[in-house]
């Protein structure tokens, strides 16, 4: 149901019946590594390529979920998936090995929520009655696509973000049982923010408009204060992104607690590993919060979270033609059913 | 949107991010590289020595051989993982040198070994070295020519 100019209320309250994080070696290593389902040692995962590797991460993401709901693929009625490579293959291959009927999404970076959104929308409005959702990256496979190869010995600049080895996924259903139960309440859809920075080494600094933007529309449209919140989470705006956002919601009055605001980006790698300014990649928001953030929800530390997850919707082309990066940002809300 | 014609509200945008925005430590980046390249071009050095003393090489003649053994050592680096790290610290002090040369060449034959020999490897091999090897040769046509011609005109 619409309110306000551009968010979602979900007055049958979709429950999120299970998620399921996968990550990859440097994820393993990071702060959230006891939060993840499926850990790989090893980037290539068995397979023959990074893009097939790629693939793996989103099925068995998606499978995973599936099997925690205690549910099976043909019980899904749709599926929403999305990466970063070019034409999103990844997913689309998933999607023909899953064998559910399947939407493509490209939000890049906000992927995750995007996803998330369309299908609490679908189950909410009677379109679905199981639903499974997911993102997916993979470092080696994003970095060849979008920068240098992986063995080059450039010098990456402080600005510069780690793209996440992993996938994430949950499946949501119309149960009706929601006691206790994790739910999607509401969802804003942001729209393409393009404040003219065009360094692709710095994705933090030119998204973080679009999350204000999103935020401040969420709010607005909800008539919410954001001490609703337990927890304002961010996709992947990292170390330059996150105060910048802060900033940007301070001055126009939105009053939130730096405490009770997070950046996936930040919370998934320790301190001491080489990432720069943090992680970043469609696989970033959706294994920290399809992995850690539920899971926190499940064990009672939050009631009510807001997940913001933005996307720099940039092309290799786009940045050497010397364009500007526009930014999107999509949130969505999820609270404990009482 | 070209980045070329900002809105006064991009423009205050940008303001406000560049407080925030981590610069890249440049006097750091520099002495690094200072060290590493020199470094480099020392054991560079070294294998000249190593070519001119035991194998009769001369000092002119010695030049060929030192840079394929660095490309080689590079292309090891490269190989097991170690260049990028070492070019993450060094910045231009690893990137300079014809080691850099070399990992920019094997770096790229590797990542697209998975499309084959063909069109990935062979396709791929010089798409940053490319660059480097047009430019530097029509660089030195151009010396070349400004050479040649003050040599016509007397005037070295």
């Amino acid at each position: 149901m619409l309110k306000g100019k551009q968010s979602w209320v979900f007055p049958t309250k979709p429950v999120i019946e299970s998620s399921s994080a996968v990550g990859g070696p440097y994820e393993a290593k990071g702060k959230l590594a006891s939060d993840f389902d499926i850990l790989h040692d090893d980037l290539w995962m068995g397979k023959d390529s990074y893009e097939k590797a790629h693939t793996l991460l989103i099925e068995e993401a998606i499978e995973t979920a599936i099997q925690k709901a205690e549910l099976t693929k043909e019980d899904m009625n749709f599926m929403f998936a999305g990466d970063l490579v070019n034409q999103i293959t990844p997913s689309s291959f998933a999607a023909r090995t899953l064998a559910i009927p399947y939407f493509g999404l490209f939000g890049a970076c906000s992927t995750s929520m995007e996803g998330l959104a369309l299908a609490s929308f679908l189950v909410d409005k009677q379109g679905a009655k199981k639903v499974v959702t997911g993102a997916s990256s993979h470092n080696a496979a994003i970095e060849k696509q979008f920068r240098y190869p992986t063995e080059y010995g450039s010098q990456k600049p402080p600005t510069a973000q780690w793209t996440v080895t992993g996938a994430g996924a949950a499946v949501l259903s119309d149960n009706a049982d929601k006691a206790g139960k994790l739910v999607t309440t509401s969802a804003t859809i942001g729209k393409v923010m393009d404040m003219g920075l065009s360094d692709p080494f710095n994705m933090g600094g030119a998204m973080a408009p679009a999350a204000a933007e999103t935020i401040i529309a969420h709010f607005k449209d909800m008539q919410l204060d954001p001490s609703y919140y337990d927890l304002i989470v961010t996709g992947d705006l990292a170390k330059i992104g996150q105060p910048v956002t802060l900033d940007l919601l301070h001055k126009e009055g939105l009053k939130i607690d730096s405490q009770k605001f997070k950046d996936c980006g930040l919370m998934i790698y320790q301190e001491n590993q080489e990432v720069q300014a943090g992680g970043s990649g469609a696989g970033c928001s959706a294994a920290v919060l399809y992995g850690h953030l539920l899971n926190e929800m499940r064990k009672g530390t939050y009631q009510r979270i807001l997940l913001v997850a933005t996307g720099a919707l940039l092309s290799p082309l786009s940045f050497q033609q010397k364009e500007s990066i526009p930014c999107i940002a999509h949130a969505v809300s999820i609270e404990v059913h009482p | 949107m070209a980045s070329k014609n900002k809105s006064p509200e991009q423009k205050q945008y940008e303001k406000l991010e560049q407080k925030h925005e981590l610069k890249r430590p440049v006097l750091q980046n520099c002495v690094k590289a200072f060290f590493v390249g020199g470094t480099i071009c020392l054991i560079g050095q070294a294998i000249t020595y190593f070519y001119i003393y035991f194998f009769h090489f001369t000092e002119q003649t010695a030049g060929n051989p030192t840079v394929a053994t660095m490309i080689f050592i590079a292309m090891l680096l490269t190989g097991f993982g170690v260049y990028d790290r070492i070019g993450q610290f060094a910045g231009a002090g690893s990137a300079v040198p014809i080691t850099g040369f070399g990992n920019s060449v094997i770096s790229a034959a590797i990542e697209h070994r998975t499309e084959g020999f063909v069109l990935g490897v062979g396709g791929n091999m010089f798409k940053l070295a490319g660059s480097v090897i047009l430019f530097g040769v029509f660089s030195a046509f151009v010396v070349a020519l400004i050479k040649t011609l003050l040599q016509i005109w007397g005037v070295i």
